[in-house]
């Protein structure tokens, strides 16, 4: 027996012993998983799940040890994920710690932020939010002006994030401040790690059209950051930046996915307007509308998984994430209004009596997919992108 | 069931691409419109000799063996060409009848085709049938057809028809020797081969029941997206080229923001258009959801051919409306595409029954 099957018989048997049953059960959304830090109170199973993977190294499997991490290789990592996955395990951590701060400070972080940071990331003690757009600079990030002026070992930082999610629940903000204003935009930038609890932070959350949302404002008065804090150079936090925000737009088109879209939108039809003779959506020009839109969710599914045996086969990543994305968040947004389309006048309420749960589940996931060609870089940009990027269009 | 091409295929892909390149111009394509059968006979044996029309089918009926995601490669290149040789008429729709059909017709006729030997139309299309492949008014009694059956693709030059007639049981297809029928050769704005037949008491050999047409058409409309996508791709490169060098207002339009997102729109559409092409080949070859695949490919790729074509003369500005320029020929090659063996709504249709909507 290989040293990958001994590790998968070994790990398969910890996670039977060790998992707790609920942890197999399907979730939802993933507001009902471990995102850790101090803020929120989680569920025992929860603490209990991630405290055991914790003590593994199973929460940050590839991660170096001695921060904390599983310090497994890529084909062990693998197995890891299939025996999780063959038991329905959920994640035992997610988090902007895990996903997105972690992975850049082990790639530019000093060792003293790697020691300081990881390991409170792989235990799960510490929750991270990204304090990036700003009310004047959103598609333009690199116009940034929230400010921070030296003072000693420290920056004192002023200004003001919006969209930073679950800023009201997170114990650290890596965020983008303005450092040298007469520079060229992208080059006055420095990327900070900030504690949430210093004096001068206020958070307030943003209420969307769709009802409460996970979004904040965050209003930053005088507040000290030691240059400690700083990873990468100062004036050089573009760069960072850069790297992040290429994985946060492959994971945005992931997010919108629910696995039983499909059928549910089917047996929805089905039961709203009826079915004919042969046993077809009774409706034709609804039924044409769904089919369309699961046809072209075919082949952007199809393309995801070219894109994989691509990458298998050695291809080089070029810029499909931005397909992905566009594509990926327009067809969740036919969905949601073809949901609504088949509800009829069920699809009106806003809560209260004669509108069901899941109508006005509906209603709001349809209100809240407005957004999603906004957020993660606008459909605009990706198109941007897509021309100059991959077509090689001239600029002006 | 990988969506990607190996080594071979890629290939096989570069050698179709220099011999379209070096063997088959527009300017022959455009001559041949008014040709008595639109291909040239010479180019056909060429590609027999390179062994294209036997590329899918087993070795032991002379093929190459090699399955249909190799014809497919070979099949964008010649579309991107818009080259008019039988492909679809002989091979696609011909070689798979007998591929499906009767052993022995199976074994008297599939090496002739694979060597380039012989050329099969199959006639199923009749006046106000549209897209049903259930109704015939042609018949097949006492071993001879009556009928008449229009747009025959590549009926001009058959030496062998097969021909849709309703016969005992329903449906089926019949081989019938094309030198005793009367046709018609017919001109469509693509200008490649299409004939009226007329059939009138002609001797017929069964070849297959009710369920082969469809399983045939399924076939040749998987290949058919193939030759779609990289006309597509052609019109797309062209546009493309276009944008980046034709300057107005001192600039070159490729500058301007609402024509870049246009032709990003474009890009995304190829992008999608080559999943479902190659997975729909891949489905043939692995065996699998034929019938499905197919509709989903050809509904995705009726809609984005002809979207594509008309952006790119739009793109092109009055020029892209010349007959001196070449647009003009992919519109045509996507109209007619889109509407053989189906257009979007039907394939849609189509699917969703497959599918239980």
């Amino acid at each position: 027996m290989s040293d990958l099957d001994t590790f998968r018989a070994e790990t398969r048997a910890w996670l039977i012993a060790n998992a707790p049953e609920s942890m197999r059960a399907p979730y939802r959304t993933t507001e009902e998983l471990c995102w850790g830090g101090k803020k929120v109170a989680y569920p025992a199973d929860v603490l209990r799940w991630r405290d055991a993977c914790v003590e593994r190294g199973f929460t940050a499997p590839t991660w170096p040890r001695e921060y904390g991490g599983g310090g497994l290789d890529k084909a062990s990592a693998k197995v890891l994920a299939e025996e999780m996955a063959a038991q329905r395990l959920r994640p035992p951590l997610i988090g902007f710690g895990l996903s997105m701060i972690g992975p850049l400070l082990l790639q530019e972080g000093s060792e003293a932020l790697r020691r300081e940071h990881i390991p409170a990331i792989v235990r799960g003690d510490i929750r991270w939010c990204q304090g990036y757009s700003e009310p004047g600079a959103g598609s333009d990030l690199a116009s940034l002006q929230t400010r921070a002026v030296a003072d000693g070992d420290a920056f004192i930082v002023n200004g003001q994030k919006i969209w930073t999610s679950y800023a009201d629940k997170s114990d650290w903000m890596f965020l983008l401040v303005r450092t040298d204003p007469a520079a060229r935009n992208q080059d006055g930038i420095t990327f900070l790690l900030m504690d949430m609890s210093s004096p001068g932070v206020t958070v307030r959350p943003i209420r969307l059209i769709s009802g409460a949302s996970p979004f904040c404002e965050t209003f930053l008065a005088d507040v000290r950051v030691p240059m400690a804090n700083v990873v990468g150079r100062v004036n050089g936090g573009w760069a960072m930046a850069r790297a992040l925000l290429t994985h946060e737009r492959t994971m945005i088109a992931d997010v919108f996915r629910d696995r039983d879209d499909a059928d549910r939108l089917r047996t929805a039809a089905r039961a709203a307007v009826g079915v004919d003779a042969l046993g077809r959506i009774a409706d034709p020009v609804l039924r044409d509308r769904i089919v369309a839109l699961e046809i072209d969710q075919a082949c952007f599914d199809l393309t995801l998984a070219r894109s994989r045996d691509a990458a298998k086969a050695g291809a080089r990543p070029g810029h499909e994430s931005s397909i992905f994305k566009l594509v990926g968040t327009e067809l969740n947004q036919r969905r949601r209004d073809l949901a609504v389309r088949v509800n009829g006048p069920q699809a009106l309420g806003w809560d209260g009596p004669g509108f069901g749960e899941d109508d006005i589940k509906a209603t709001r996931d349809w209100l809240r997919s407005r957004g999603n060609t906004i957020e993660g870089g606008t459909s605009e940009i990706q198109l941007n992108i897509i021309s100059k990027r991959v077509l090689a269009l001239p600029e002006k | 069931m990988t969506l990607v091409l190996d080594e071979d295929q890629k290939l096989l892909a570069d050698a179709a691409r220099d011999f379209v390149a070096t063997r088959s111009s527009l300017k022959r394509v455009r001559a041949l419109r008014d040709d008595d059968i639109g291909f040239s006979r010479e180019l056909w044996r060429e590609m027999a000799r390179l062994g294209w029309p036997g590329l899918p089918f087993p070795e032991e009926l002379g093929g190459a063996g090699l399955g249909w995601r190799y014809l497919m490669v070979v099949l964008e290149e010649l579309g991107a060409g818009l080259a008019p040789e039988p492909l679809v008429s002989t091979v696609l729709l011909g070689g798979s009848a007998f591929l499906y059909g009767d052993p022995d017709l199976r074994r008297e006729h599939l090496p002739r085709i694979a060597a380039g030997d012989e050329l099969v139309a199959v006639a199923y299309q009749e006046a106000g049938t549209r897209y049903a492949l259930d109704r015939a008014t042609t018949r097949f009694a006492a071993g001879t057809i009556v009928g008449e059956k229009v747009q025959v693709m590549g009926g001009s030059s058959a030496d062998w028809l097969i021909v849709s007639a309703h016969g005992p049981g329903g449906v089926g297809l019949y081989v019938v020797d094309a030198t005793r029928v009367r046709r018609t050769r017919q001109h469509r704005i693509d200008g490649r081969d299409a004939a009226i037949v007329r059939l009138d008491g002609v001797p017929a050999t069964p070849l297959g029941g009710p369920g082969l047409l469809a399983r045939v058409i399924d076939v040749a409309t998987i290949g058919l997206c193939a030759e779609m996508l990289g006309a597509m791709g052609a019109a797309f490169a062209m546009t493309l080229a276009y944008l980046k060098t034709r300057t107005q207002f001192g600039v070159p339009i490729g500058s301007f923001q609402a024509l870049q997102h246009r032709a990003a729109r474009l890009y995304i559409d190829l992008e999608l258009c080559r999943s479902a092409t190659m997975h729909a080949h891949a489905v043939l070859d692995a065996g699998g959801d034929v019938a499905r695949a197919a509709s989903l490919a050809k509904a995705k790729l009726s809609d984005a051919f002809l979207r594509v074509a008309e952006e790119a003369i739009q793109l092109h500005g009055g020029i892209g409306m010349t007959e001196e320029h070449d647009l003009g020929l992919y519109l045509k090659r996507a109209r007619v595409a889109e509407i053989t063996f189906g257009d979007a709504a039907h394939h849609r249709a189509r699917w969703a029954e497959l599918s239980g909507y």
